[in-house]
């Protein structure tokens, strides 16, 4: 028999290279899901004052992102920041501050949606007590909130880490570009290559969402009562 | 900022085309998806036993996997197995691959949501299981499921933005080649930006207002 092609994926320093790969693209998420989640706790709690102006334009804001797809906002970032602003910023950066932008808005939207969620009695109690307003936010509202927002949050990052996947679209080197250059290199020795390495790279990233999607539902399901 | 308008005007065509193609696409994908949705959420909900283990394991496995991943596995990795298709089936059947979970899902925490009161009704007026699924579950479930059932077509519909990268000629390709041959960026990203606008933006507002309908289909809660 011919090889079967799945060796390809042991051989020389392959395996440590997709994991490389991957690492890449968690790093991109991870970054972005932490600069996302400070942006987006202060426009969260932006949205929740009452500057009708302000709102709108966070409102705004969000529904851009939501109504135009992620790839869409990687070409644009991509292909216009170079020759219109005259920086050059590269593949990885373009990635990090789009998916920073994204996380923003969609944190942003969480943290309002918990805070307007809180029964309005716990405000008024606390302002009962004389409680001031920082006080008001720092005792009652936020540590009851963080545990509306959590399940949300955990499914925005294994939503961003699949997205991430796309950044290979503007040329940065991450697991699936690897994984490219992999089955090109072995193009005439390990024909089947393709179907083990993409099925690998399916495994990874089952390997890496499916643990926090299970601990989102967890905590949800346990926080709920 | 000056814009080439003759630019513009010359390649309207081509977008016109590849918006149709994103049309076509998402059309097939999110009806597929949706025939494939009411079929697992009844089987999940009934609790048929064994195809209720491998639905949840084919929703976890679809949830948990970037498209992009799964549209190269099908293009790329299968026809090394003897499975080729072409790239429009091929696209089809990965967006029916990722959106088919999400419907099940939709429809699924729509048919639980329905309250136990009415399912009880329907049992004590001596309805069998079909009839209860058909006359009461099912109706009153699906106006519940409209909202999360109407996200995932918008993004179903989002996701068509990747099937570029199997080779079609999407609103991502053409735009990539106009950059590419003949620098007319700014033009190429705008006429991209706008083409996801009127094919997104009327079915958000549809969609929202739709939202807002369907709560008075909401009874016994």
């Amino acid at each position: 028999m011919q090889n079967s092609g799945i060796e390809v994926l042991f051989e020389g320093s392959n395996l440590e290279r997709l994991l490389g790969g991957l690492l890449v693209t968690i790093e991109i998420s991870f970054v972005s899901i932490v600069i996302g989640t400070v942006l987006g706790v202060l426009m969260g709690l932006l949205r929740t004052l009452n500057l009708k102006p302000l709102q709108a334009v966070l409102r705004l804001y969000l529904e851009a992102f939501r109504i135009i797809p992620i790839l869409v906002w990687l070409y644009v970032v991509h292909f216009s920041f170079t020759p219109l602003l005259n920086i050059d910023i590269s593949g990885e950066a373009t990635s990090i501050l789009v998916f920073s932008l994204w996380g923003a808005a969609e944190i942003g939207d969480i943290v309002r949606g918990a805070l307007q969620s809180m029964p309005k009695h716990q405000e008024e109690s606390g302002a009962a007590l004389g409680l001031s307003r920082i006080q008001l936010y720092r005792y009652i509202l936020i540590p009851q909130a963080i545990r509306r927002m959590v399940p949300g949050a955990i499914n925005l990052a294994t939503r961003m880490i699949k997205t991430t996947s796309l950044v290979v679209l503007i040329g940065v080197i991450e697991v699936v570009k690897i994984g490219q250059q992999i089955i090109e290199l072995g193009v005439i020795k390990a024909p089947n290559a393709s179907f083990w390495v993409y099925g690998f790279i399916f495994i990874l990233y089952f390997a890496v969402c499916f643990p926090l999607s299970r601990f989102s539902r967890r905590v949800e399901r346990r926080w709920q009562n | 900022m000056n814009l080439d308008w003759e630019f513009i005007a010359e390649s309207l065509p081509l977008y016109g085309d590849a918006m149709w193609l994103t049309v076509k696409l998402a059309f097939w994908a999110i009806v597929f998806s949706l025939v494939l949705g009411l079929i697992f959420s009844i089987v999940l909900y009934y609790k048929v036993r064994g195809l209720s283990l491998i639905i949840q394991a084919y929703i976890e496995l679809s949830r948990n996997t970037p498209l992009l991943v799964q549209l190269f596995f099908l293009y790329y990795g299968l026809p090394k197995v003897g499975l080729k298709m072409s790239e429009v089936t091929c696209a089809i059947v990965g967006l029916t691959f990722l959106g088919g979970s999400y419907m099940t899902e939709a429809f699924r925490s729509g048919m639980e949501a329905v309250s136990k009161p009415q399912v009880e009704s329907g049992l004590s007026i001596g309805l069998s299981r079909t009839q209860l699924a058909r006359y009461v579950i099912l109706p009153q479930a699906f106006a519940i499921s409209i909202p999360s059932l109407g996200a995932n077509v918008i993004f179903l519909l989002k996701e068509t933005s990747i099937v570029g990268a199997i080779a079609l000629m999407d609103l991502m390709n053409v735009a990539k080649d106009l950059i590419g041959m003949h620098y007319k960026t700014a033009e190429s990203l705008l006429l991209l930006v706008l083409a996801y606008l009127i094919l997104v933006l009327p079915l958000s507002i549809v969609l929202s207002w739709l939202e807002r309908k369907v709560r008075y289909a909401e009874f016994g809660n």
